[in-house]
């Protein structure tokens, strides 16, 4: 039974489930469903719908952070995605338009393609910090998208845009195929091919993997690559939920709690082993944690608050310290640096020559 | 001089007993240094020595047994305990801070104060008095990042003396130094031995320890062995000691350096005019099939730069590649793999294993990588090679499931290699497989490459024991300052006669 | 055999003063490119707006419309050093500056109210310290707990903007010290005593050294002896109380607080400190190149609204600049390892 409790999933699926018991208690409406017109109502469903744009930018993330990088400027690129998707609709002049809209969300998601190609060059080929190297397009990407709309708030009445996020598909929210497409594609590609295990063989060891043959570089890039059109994926869906492109409002935060979602599900920021499932369970734990907030009457800007001691908890529990103390109480007693270093001795060169 | 044994000790240590999940790590071991003397701690990996220096640096807690220092008892608890308590530790890798000055690094936390603030016209004086007295004349002011390794490590020693540190520990000091600076190394060692400073010695070279030891302690798989002044303990009855039987595993080995090599046909691999402005200076090299090439050469002196070259691990700038005759572009590991070469690094924490992964998806990766990550090597044929070389090359624990992480070097080497023989390679490189590793995975290791090449495999190997290099290659190329400068027939050459070419060929009385 | 002989044939032909001073200064190319950029900036902008830019006013104005950034970017500086980074600064600011405006506007008065704001400041960076410290937290996640919590705050104190009356408080910001066309306010006082007692503290003291050293290599401070858990936790709480002395100044110049103040601002930070030469591995750096990085930050933006530009052209400039010396400290960092 021990090996349960200590799945590396055991936690967060509890997380998940005791926000769920707590909300079932207080509002006995969190778990009932209505039908209306064929389509599903309630609070799970709103949370399933609501939380796609964040799922989106969490999966990419996920793999991002895999391998040992961080992309902080998916909020610009779901900004500049929106300002992109909306501009073309609004002057196209036909803005129910189902080809128009097609290619809007096209264009949309060619131009967040780029910016992530852009990240990943300056991640794998440059050779930059990825929080340094995202930064800059986390600055520039806002105002990248404030010069598309023009500055203005670009807002559009397009039916089949709308649908996007608000439509509904076979009872349920069509936002929350996306999210299951998304993640059963990444899922698939990631563990069906080798993707996964050599993503996380660079995160782990960079060098190691390139000289195994690995192409670190290709796969780096990649995920940065991935993140940019998931990012710019949200950022359609953001746009089309308020039908409109607000350059300084789209995904503002939003890399926050992407990451918050995969460090609750379980993937370590020094990037290796990631778990798909458990940045799924974790979003979904953001997205449930807020609507609790919600439900408590408390006004939204207040949330941030609950966030940080989500996140304190979190780290906390899964520092080395706590682990250690708690390993202690389980078995008898380990030695003081047992954690930091394996008892192997092996003595191998720094290297410092080279 | 050696130092009187009637002196009063300045580090006892009684009883030390340390105990890792799983592992006995230091049973009962009995430890004492006295003033004056420069004191050699030997044992193979494994045998404690590190455990032994963490125990006495406050670094691992001791489960039992007492530390007495100068006569007074003491519990370390962090390192700066243990410096307080005048026991300052140079680590091989040179633990300064390379962004700071070098006086700097001499003075950092006790820097003289003038008026509240730092007095840095009294902190430079006082740094470049301190470094005087050691005869190191550079400049104080100075970053350190712009001196040798050999440098930043006196600067080190420097910084223990001016913590007045009665007890100072030379852990592997030598292994990233040239002949020189061992020498100047050593002249520093003496003088603070004459100035009653005791000296804790570690290293794997055993001329040097010959060389500046007045007294040796063995440890062997964490307990004592015994304590010996120099002179009463011959190289031979160390090594046995050590390792606590004779050589037998190693010496019963089979030479395959007189195996005959057909070199009449195509080469597998040739490269020609190889080299890289700064790096090494263009060289030939030949490997038939089946061939062992060893390559020898003191650290530093292009002998990994030459191979790396060759695998395209860094780009060369000079030069070509053939392999079976025909041209090879060889610009990335990835194209190297292409041409079925396959090269393993010397440093196998940083470059080699990939830690965090297990040993099944260790010895997969070279496969998949090759095969590219939309192919994945199916569970099946996954399970049958991981299986098939753990049982070949004795890896332990034999669970594909452990993590590569927690294996000893030796075990992680047995890995990578089968990583690499998992490809098929045509030519495998391995660059100092047996360095850090303990007899039987050493012996296991000379044992597989000597069959692999009996049956038609390629290796170049490179090793700093020159007896190894010896018994496996029948050829061996001679490296030095960063140049190509011959190649011998070892059955043509013995042990001395290498290193006498190593050293002076070209100047004269080239053997 | 070699590194002696070429060490002793360096010390025969004697290095040249460039060699001397590359060896001694090599890290502060940086800066110097950071003051290159300012006077290049103000040139360029004095040739294009016909030399009505660089007049005593405007750059009295600079120095006034960013003493917030200022602050926060020496409190950035300390943390950057170190090898870490603090996200929460704007976060923090602008919780300082509400809690400040809401005790005010209560009565409270201000000899209360100001150390109050310092104090809620230094405590969300000294709780950022303890999970990094203690709890092996990433700076990044242990501040960006900062940054929620502050911002949470912010509107926990009030979910609007509050006026603030105190006249001692509207006094670091009206007064003007002038000399000639000069003048210089309080506010301007605070920011560049910080900037004093922050260089004095980094250069001159054993705190600031350890912060230079941990920046180096924390492993090797440590096992020097030095104090690295009191310096790492330090240069969080710095942060945390510049965080809340921005407040202060950004309050005093707005003239009230506002719980949406700040948003993006530890970007601006975080800029401003890179484009002033600190690197953001730590180790390498100084707090007056952090000056020069906020006036650089405060010329563009300057020179944009003087040409009437949008401002969405000042994130994209700045992220441009960001760019450009992250590229340029790459390759400085590459050489220098290179060298080695």
């Amino acid at each position: 039974m021990r090996s349960i409790w200590r799945h590396r999933l055991f936690w967060p699926v509890v997380a998940l489930l005791t926000l769920i018991a707590v909300n079932s208690i207080a509002r006995p409406n969190f778990i009932k469903f209505r039908v209306r017109d064929g389509e599903l109502f309630g609070a799970i469903i709103t949370i399933l719908r609501d939380s796609a744009p964040l799922m989106l930018v969490a999966l990419g993330m996920t793999i991002v952070i895999a391998t040992r990088g961080i992309d902080l400027s998916v909020g610009a690129i779901m900004a500049v995605s929106g300002a992109v998707a909306l501009t073309i609709i609004d002057n196209s002049g036909d803005a129910g338009n189902l080809g128009v809209v097609l290619i809007a969300v096209v264009a949309a998601l060619l131009v967040s393609l780029v910016l992530g190609v852009w990240n990943g060059f300056l991640v794998s080929v440059l050779g930059i910090q990825p929080i340094i190297a995202t930064l800059v397009l986390m600055l520039a990407g806002r105002g990248v998208a404030l010069l598309i709309t023009g500055g203005f708030i670009t807002t559009v009445n397009s039916e089949p845009f709308s649908f996007i996020a608000t439509g509904y598909l076979f009872v349920l929210p069509f936002a929350f195929f996306i999210s299951v497409a998304a993640i059963t594609v990444i899922g698939l590609v990631e563990r069906r091919t080798a993707l996964g295990v050599l993503t996380e063989a660079v995160g782990i060891n960079p060098e190691a993997s390139r000289l195994a043959g690995v192409r670190s570089r290709g796969i780096i890039w990649g995920a940065y690559i991935v993140s940019g059109t998931l990012a710019g994926l949200a950022g359609i869906l953001y746009a089309s939920n308020i039908r409109a492109a607000d350059a300084n409002a789209a995904g503002v935060f939003i890399e926050l709690y992407a990451i918050l979602a995969v460090v609750l599900g379980g993937t370590s920021l020094n990037g290796g082993k990631f778990s798909i499932a458990g940045t799924v369970i974790g979003v979904l734990i953001i997205q449930t944690l807020d609507s609790t907030i919600l439900f408590l009457g408390v006004p939204s800007a207040q949330s941030p608050v609950f966030f940080a001691i989500v996140v304190v908890v979190v780290v906390v529990v899964q520092s080395p310290r706590i682990r250690n103390a708690i390993g202690r109480m389980s078995r008898s007693r380990q030695p003081k640096a047992a954690a930091v270093e394996p008892p192997v001795e092996d003595k191998q060169k720094a290297e410092v020559t080279r | 001089m050696p130092a009187d044994t009637e002196v009063p000790p300045i580090v006892e240590m009684r009883g030390i007993t340390i105990r890792f999940p799983g592992v006995l790590a230091l049973d009962n071991v009995d430890f004492t240094l006295r003033p004056g003397e420069v004191h050699s701690l030997m044992g193979e990996n494994g045998a404690g020595k590190s455990t032994l220096i963490k125990a006495l640096t406050g670094v691992y807690a001791i489960d039992s047994g007492t530390i007495a220092v100068a006569g007074e008892r003491r519990t370390f608890h962090t390192a700066a305990d243990a410096q307080e308590a005048g026991i300052s530790t140079v680590y091989q890798e040179v633990n300064l801070c390379a962004n700071l000055t070098v006086g700097e690094n001499v003075m950092l936390g006790h820097e003289p104060r003038r008026g509240g603030g730092i007095d840095w016209r009294a902190t430079q004086k006082e740094a470049a008095r301190h470094m005087e007295s050691l005869g190191l004349a550079i400049d104080p002011r100075s970053m350190l990042s712009s001196h040798s390794i050999a440098i930043q490590q006196l600067v080190a020693i420097i910084r223990a003396m001016v913590l007045e540190a009665k007890v100072l520990i030379l852990d592997e000091p030598t292994s990233s130094l040239d002949r020189g600076e061992v020498e100047q190394l050593f002249e520093v060692i003496r003088d603070l031995r004459s100035k009653g400073v005791a000296i804790l010695f570690v290293s794997h070279f055993l001329d040097q320890v010959y060389e500046i030891s007045d007294r040796i302690t063995v440890l062997r798989n964490g307990t004592l062995v015994g304590e010996h002044l120099i002179e009463e303990l011959p190289r031979d009855a160390l090594v046995t000691k050590m390792i606590g039987r004779e050589l037998e595993d190693l010496a019963t080995l089979e030479k395959s350096s007189h195996r005959a090599i057909d070199r009449s046909g195509t080469p597998v691999v040739r490269a020609e005019g190889l080299g890289k402005r700064g790096v090494l200076e263009p060289a030939d090299l030949e490997v038939y099939e089946g061939e062992v090439v060893g390559i020898a050469g003191l650290l530093g002196s292009g002998r990994t730069e030459l191979v790396r070259l060759l695998y395209g691990a860094d780009r060369p700038d000079a030069g070509q590649v053939e392999v079976q005759g025909a041209h090879a572009k060889v610009h990335s590991p990835r194209h190297a793999i292409d041409q079925r070469i396959s090269f393993s690094s010397e440093n196998r924490r940083a470059e080699g294993v990939v830690a965090d992964l297990t040993v099944a998806e260790n010895i997969v990766l070279g496969m998949q990588a090759r095969q590219g990550w939309v192919r994945k090597v199916p569970k099946k044929d996954q399970d049958a090679v991981v299986a098939e070389y753990i049982e070949a090359l004795g890896v332990r624990p034999a669970n594909p499931q452990a993590l590569v992480g927690n294996l000893s070097g030796g075990n992680q080497q047995k890995v990578l290699l089968a990583r690499w023989l998992a490809t098929a390679p045509q030519l495998l490189i391995l660059d100092e497989p047996t360095r850090g590793i303990d007899v039987g995975a050493k012996a296991d290791i000379q044992k597989k490459v000597s069959e692999l090449s009996s049956q038609g495999l390629s290796v170049i190997f490179i090793s700093s024991e020159l007896e190894e290099v010896l018994r496996l290659a029948q050829r061996v190329a001679v490296m030095r300052d960063r140049r190509k400068i011959g190649e011998l027939d070892s059955t043509q050459v013995d042990l001395d006669g290498l290193i006498d070419y190593i050293a002076n060929a070209g100047e004269g009385s080239a053997a | 055999m070699t590194a002696m002989a070429t060490r002793i044939q360096e010390r025969a032909s004697g290095p040249s003063f460039l060699q001397t001073f590359l060896s001694r200064h090599g890290g502060m190319m940086p800066t110097f490119a950071a003051v290159g950029i300012l006077l290049l900036l103000f040139v360029g902008a004095e040739i294009f707006l016909r030399g009505d830019f660089i007049t005593p006013r405007n750059i009295s104005a600079l120095l006034l419309d960013n003493a917030y950034l200022l602050v926060l970017a020496v409190g950035m500086t300390f943390v950057i050093l170190t090898g870490g980074i603090d996200l929460s600064v704007g976060s923090v600011m602008a919780f300082s500056g509400i809690l400040g405006a809401k005790l005010l506007a209560d009565g409270v008065p201000a000899v209360v109210a100001v150390p109050a704001m310092l104090l809620g400041g230094a405590a969300i960076g000294l709780m950022i310290g303890i999970l990094v410290q203690y709890f092996d937290v990433q700076p990044f996640i242990a501040s960006l707990a900062g940054l929620f919590l502050g911002r949470g705050l912010a509107y926990v104190v009030s979910l609007s903007s509050i006026k603030v009356e105190e006249s001692s408080l509207l006094w670091l910001q009206s007064t003007r010290i002038r000399l000639g066309d000069w003048y210089i306010t309080p506010t301007g006082l605070i920011a560049l005593g910080t900037v004093a007692i922050a260089a004095f503290v980094l250069h001159l003291t054993r705190f600031g050294r350890t912060v230079y050293a941990i920046g180096g290599s924390e492993q090797s401070a440590r096992l020097m002896g030095l104090k690295v858990a009191r310096a790492k936790v330090g240069v969080y709480v710095i942060s945390g109380l510049c965080g809340g002395l921005a407040g202060l100044v950004l309050t005093a110049y707005s003239g009230a607080g506002y719980p949406r103040n700040g948003i993006g601002t530890e970007l601006d930070a975080i800029a401003a400190v890179v484009i002033g030469g600190t690197i953001l591995t730590g180790g390498r750096g100084y707090v007056i190149g952090s000056m020069i990085g906020v006036f650089v930050y405060g010329t563009i933006k300057t020179i944009i609204s003087f040409m009437g530009a949008e401002q969405s052209w000042m994130q994209i400039i700045v992220g441009a600049l960001l760019l450009l010396f992250i590229v340029v400290q790459r390759a400085i960092v590459a050489r220098s390892e290179g060298r080695r």
